[in-house]
């Protein structure tokens, strides 16, 4: 432990501790833009860049970064003195002094951590006015945009990517005053190796990295006589989207939702939950028969378009492993314009398929060409739960006023087992819940595969499923799928199945939810409320959901069948990596 | 193959009992003597010999940088039976041979230099012309830094040879301790010190880096040690991993610098087959292998932090200390990252002892310093001099005061970090503190005079400049703040400077130093502060005058031609805008519309015919 004082409160932190954790402790936040503390990830961003942080230290030369400077023992801090409180005022005068002003029109207004930073600040002009830098814009994504202009530099962006996700397309480019985050020779993202993780967005405290809108396409269908449109919600989306409302964390808001999405003039109000069930029983087919004829194992999920771009550029010798099965947002978009658009007697066209993800890589998966037929894509338009947080404002519907409505049917019926895929552990948890069944033949009672739950990023279980002991894992976040697929390729591990999630946490904390600002105590109580909505379902494995019993009587036959398969599943490519 | 230390010391003995020719011819073909055209002197030298088959009496080397760059193309003739050494600058392809033909005699026709230094590892002092003592520079211009038995037979591998067979590690940091030697690079930081930190390090794998991305404007003198003597650093460096328990070294240079790469290539293979450096050197079982590394050309890889970044493969840019390269360095391993000059000082230490070079310099600072002298100086070149030589003394004895005999302004030392030296502080002794004490620092040794003609406002701008366009931009002050002092200095270079500038440039410039990440920025206001302290005379004619009393900003100039012209038309004939018109024999016209003012008429005007005001 070391003995300091902050302010001449006296202070005992442990040894390591910053300046930043000793004024914590004594109950002063120190401003900083650059530091991010991911601390259910174990990331930690200490890059001292921007300098905000600054703070007096007795017999110190210069001012000291309060983030990465480690205490020492007898250290006499001054965080408020006037030399500390003019050097903030300033590297935040000269932040803005290149920093577009238009806030009011910007993505972030209102989520901002620089525009907070200003407020708390009390900055009312700025001195040191002087040329702009130059930059261009990236639009070239489904996913993302950049726009340099708005980049503070804090490279909190550049850990997302290239530390927690190891996907490494992002880094400081140029020179002084011009220089800015970017992809290596300037290329636009979409020609990158970029997953559309959106990560990098979750990091950014400005308003340089944010999801490519598709709000008015959303609004132009719903204005749009000739069309039926129907919308489907992933399952994390239902227990972030009250954050925006100023409701809890954690705060289960699903029939609000449902009630919300009515209001604004959806033809129907569907579940991906409904699909991620249907994921599971094409998954679990291939996953048991994959295990009884013991080739091509380990098998790893396919649900997370992210992942899916990330094993097509990196691993490209392994784009056999993957489950065929579409994922949930796909099977759903594939049913609702064969099956659902039969049974109401529509063609596909006229039908909008529009998706709430908590994801950014959900917009690009359906884009991928291989999900349109004859120019009709399955998926018509990905919004993210900010975007629909956004519309809901934009239309004064405050759902957190709102009572609970349901689901309409039939594909909005759901089981505890496609609830638990938006947390990491859920997919693999689901597939076993029906796997036991299938392989015992019986409707055993014990569910939960705790072993699987959790924020970890990598989680190595053994499980018994009806006699047979399975060696899974579940991966969440990309840098760690990379450690472990590594091993596999070195011959150092093997596993009879695998999930894998993009996202640290998996789809709780996707690129589209909410920002969490580096509180990660957040995901914490997201994950508890989807295990919360699993328990308490009636029904909570896949195979018992009765509208997916009905769909394969009706029209699917088995799973696996060939209908089933032209319809549900897909092929991988093999992308460039450099 | 060298593989015992008495074999070395054989070797240098044969190498010494070899027959010489009566006189040796020495070329400086350094880049800079290549570059004034020394290859074709060398080759008039070859041809001269050649025709009067004149073999066994001169023996041609091709050597490093003598110094001189103010007389390049230069030779020396050292006579071997008197000890006479000749020294000739600007000589030409013809009058070359002129030494040859002088035999045992001096040349006539080709202009003599004085040698202003002695080297105190070999003579002792003999006049007080001799400002300069070289130990750095001891062998460059002297041998052909491509052969290494000529770095041999002048002591070459000998302090590693008592390194490594007399000497503890802790005992050879702690010689080095005892040396006072301070890093050459430019902070000063006691090099024993580095090495006790590294060497401390429980770790197995450690790294050395010589630090040779040498990119201050106007300082050349790594580049002219690595071209004259390469031998002198990879020695150095296999001392220095024998001293923190590193057995492998990288050598990150700039790729700007061909030649002294081409001759440091030279130098390791040699080295190598020797049995010098590479796997158990001279038989001793101790291990030591060099690697080049080539920067991009980025000045802030002088850093060593981004230095080290920029070997990884990673963006070259400074990152928070603690922990420091010692501790955390390359790959995450402990590493000592010195200066090439730095380095070039280690062997003599150890060949003279600590007492000899502790004789040299000051008390807190032994030793000598190599100073680059460029800007309006009269005699360019590379100097070495005791640390605590008054600046005057290089600057008048050395240099000979600013060309053309104008009037001497100001000297900036430390390249764009350091500040500017006026008249009144001349007298300082040089040393790392005095200079800080002046608002400057020593930096790599740059030392760029100016003169009455220039202008300090637009100087302070140059410099700034500069570290903004080779600033990482990692931090906020660095990256925006110099942009802003920038802005404001432009404004007041174009006489829209208002007075509340000169408190806002001072406050801004002492919150960059005070916050920026790296030794870059903490230093990059000073030759905004240095001036403005030195000569706020200027900023304010800029400001409330609109006026550039150097007659430098051009925004603030114009040229008007008085009644003294006769209409030479001469003027008129060598403007580059054609702007000037008049008939001949009649006063011409400047159109001041067209005007670029560069002055060009200004200077070419016989009859005092032009006014800038």
């Amino acid at each position: 432990m070391v003995k300091l004082s902050v302010n001449n409160m006296a202070v005992e932190v442990e040894d390591g501790a910053t300046i930043l954790d000793a004024a914590t402790k004594v109950g002063i936040k120190i401003p900083t833009l650059c530091h991010m503390h991911l601390d259910s990830f174990n990331v930690e961003h200490r890059c001292a860049s921007c300098r905000i942080c600054v703070v007096e230290v007795e017999g110190r030369r210069n001012l000291a970064p309060s983030c990465s400077t480690p205490v020492s023992e007898g250290m006499k801090v001054k965080t408020n003195s006037i030399r500390a409180i003019n050097a903030r005022r300033t590297i935040l005068d000269l932040i803005l002094s290149n920093h577009p002003k238009d806030c009011l029109t910007c993505e972030k207004n209102g989520c901002c951590e620089l525009q907070e930073l200003a407020g708390e600040m009390g900055l009312h002009q700025i001195l040191y006015k002087g040329e702009m830098s130059h930059t261009t814009k990236d639009l070239s994504s489904k996913s993302i945009v950049r726009d340099p202009a708005k980049c503070i530099m804090c490279r909190r962006c550049e850990t997302a990517c290239n530390v927690m996700q190891t996907v490494g397309i992002l880094s400081g480019v140029g020179r002084g005053f011009e220089v800015t985050v970017g992809t290596a020779g300037a290329r636009p993202l979409v020609d990158t190796e970029c997953t559309f993780c959106g990560q990098c967005v979750a990091a950014c405290p400005v308003g340089a990295l944010t999801e490519m809108s598709y709000v008015y396409n959303v609004w132009t269908a719903l204005n749009d006589p000739s069309k039926t449109v129907i919308v489907q919600t992933a399952p994390a989306v239902r227990v972030a989207i009250g954050e925006e409302f100023g409701m809890e964390p954690g705060t289960i808001s699903t029939g609000q939702l449902v009630h919300g999405l009515r209001l604004l003039g959806f033809n129907k109000v569907f579940d991906t939950n409904f699909a991620a069930d249907l994921t599971i029983m094409e998954e679990t087919h291939e996953l048991v028969e994959r295990i009884t004829k013991n080739e091509n194992l380990p098998i790893l999920t396919s649900c997370c378009p992210g992942w899916v771009k990330f094993l097509e550029h990196q691993f490209p010798e392994l784009t056999y492993m993957p489950s065929s099965a579409k994922s949930p947002q796909q099977m759903f978009g594939a049913i609702a314009k064969s099956y659902y658009a039969e049974k109401i007697g529509k063609k596909p066209e006229d039908i909008v398929v529009v998706s709430v993800m908590p994801c950014l890589a959900k917009k690009y998966e359906a884009s991928r060409p291989e999900f349109s037929h004859d120019g009709v894509a399955d998926v018509d338009i990905v919004i993210s739960t900010r975007e629909l947080a956004g519309m809901f404002k934009e239309a004064g519907v405050h759902i957190d006023k709102l009572d609970s409505q349901d689901y309409d049917n039939p594909l909005g019926e759901s089981t505890g087992a496609a609830m638990i895929f938006g947390a990491s552990g859920g997919v693999l948890e689901a597939a076993l819940r029906t796997a036991a069944d299938w392989v015992s033949g019986k409707d055993l009672e014990s569910v939960d595969f705790k072993a699987v739950r959790g924020l970890e990023g990598v989680k190595e279980a053994t499980v018994n499923v009806a006699g047979i002991d399975l060696k899974v894992a579940v991966c969440s976040g990309l840098g760690n799928t990379r450690k472990v697929l590594e091993k596999i390729k070195r011959g150092e591990a093997s596993y009879h199945a695998i999930e894998i999630m993009a996202c640290p946490g998996g789809c709780l904390n996707g690129g589209g939810q909410p920002y969490i600002h580096g509180d990660t105590s957040i995901l914490e109580r997201r994950k508890e409320a989807i295990y919360k909505i699993d328990k308490d379902l009636p029904k909570r494995k896949s195979h018992q959901n009765p509208d997916i019993i009905k769909l394969y009587d009706e029209y699917l036959g088995k799973p696996g069948s060939h209908k089933a398969h032209k319809l549900l599943h897909t092929e991988y490519v093999k992308r460039e990596h450099f | 193959m060298i593989d015992s230390v008495e074999k070395l010391y054989k070797q240098i003995d044969e190498l010494k009992n070899t027959p010489k020719t009566a006189s040796t011819i020495l070329v400086s073909l350094g880049t800079c003597g290549i570059a004034a055209g020394g290859n074709p002197v060398y080759e008039a030298l070859k041809s001269a010999i050649a025709d009067n088959k004149l073999e066994h009496v001169f023996n041609l080397v091709p050597t490093g940088c003598m110094g001189m760059c103010h007389s390049e193309p230069t030779i020396e003739v050292v006579h071997h039976a008197t000890g006479e050494r000749v020294f000739y600058g600007n000589v030409t392809p013809e009058n070359a041979s002129a030494v040859v033909n002088a035999g045992q005699g001096v040349a006539v026709g080709i202009p003599l230099l004085e040698r202003s230094w002695y080297c105190p590892e070999d003579e002792e002092k003999v006049s007080d012309e001799q400002v300069q003592a070289r130990i750095v520079l001891r062998n460059c211009g002297r041998i052909n830094p491509e052969v290494i038995d000529e770095y041999l037979v002048n002591g070459g591998y000998t302090a590693l040879a008592k390194v490594l067979t007399g000497m503890s590690p802790d005992e050879v940091v702690q010689k080095v301790l005892d040396s006072g030697l301070r890093g050459r690079g430019g902070g000063g930081f006691p090099t024993g010190k580095k090495w006790e930190f590294a060497a401390k390090q429980k770790e197995k794998t450690k790294y050395l880096i010589c630090n040779a991305d040498e990119g201050d404007p106007g300082a050349f003198m790594d580049r002219a040690v690595l071209e004259g003597d390469p031998h002198a650093v990879l020695e150095a460096m296999a001392i220095g991993g024998y001293a923190i328990g590193a057995e492998h070294g990288y050598i990150y240079i700039r790729a700007e610098y061909p030649l002294a790469i081409q001759r440091l290539q030279i130098a390791i293979k040699q080295a190598e087959a020797k049995g010098l450096l590479g796997k158990n050197i001279m038989g001793t079982g101790v291990n030591f292998t060099i690697e080049l590394k080539y920067g991009a050309g980025a000045f802030v890889c002088g850093e060593e932090t981004a230095l080290i970044h920029s070997i990884e493969g990673k963006r070259g840019e400074p990152t928070f200390k603690p922990p420091f390269p010692a501790v955390s360095g390359l790959w995450g391993k402990p590493t000592i990252v010195n200066n090439v000059e730095t380095y070039a000082s280690i062997p003599a230490i150890f060949r003279m002892g600590i007492e000899s070079f502790r004789k040299i310099g000051t008390e807190k600072s032994p030793g000598t310093k190599v100073f680059a002298l460029a800007g309006k100086i009269d005699r360019m070149g590379l100097v070495e001099v005791p640390i605590g030589t008054p600046i005057r003394d290089i600057i008048f004895k050395l240099g000979k005061g600013c060309k053309y005999g104008k009037k001497f302004k100001a000297v900036q030392t430390g390249g764009p970090s350091g500040g500017c030296i006026t008249t009144d502080n001349l007298d300082t002794p040089i040393d790392y503190d005095t200079l800080i004490a002046l608002g400057s620092m020593m930096g790599s040794g740059g030392m760029i005079v100016m003169d009455e003609d220039d202008c300090m406002v637009n100087i302070a701008k140059f410099f700034l400049e500069f570290t903004l366009d080779e600033s990482c931009g990692k931090c906020t002050p660095c990256r925006i703040g110099n942009r802003r002092l920038f802005d404001m200095l432009e404004m007041i270079c174009d006489g829209k400077g208002t007075e509340d500038m000169i408190e806002r440039l001072r406050t801004l410039a002492n919150i960059i130093k005070d916050t920026s990440l790296c030794g870059l920025g903490q230093t990059s206001p000073n030759p905004v502060l240095s001036t403005m302290n030195n000569f706020m005379d200027e900023y304010l004619a800029h400001i409330k005058e609109h006026r550039c009393p150097a007659g430098v900003c051009t925004k603030l100039i114009t040229y008007n031609i008085n009644d003294n012209c006769v209409g030479c038309t001469l003027c008129a004939r060598n403007c580059p805008v054609a702007c000037i018109s008049g008939e001949k024999k009649t006063k011409h016209v400047i159109d001041q519309d067209k005007c670029i003012k560069c002055g060009v008429c200004f200077n070419t005007c016989k009859f005092h015919a032009i006014d800038r005001v």
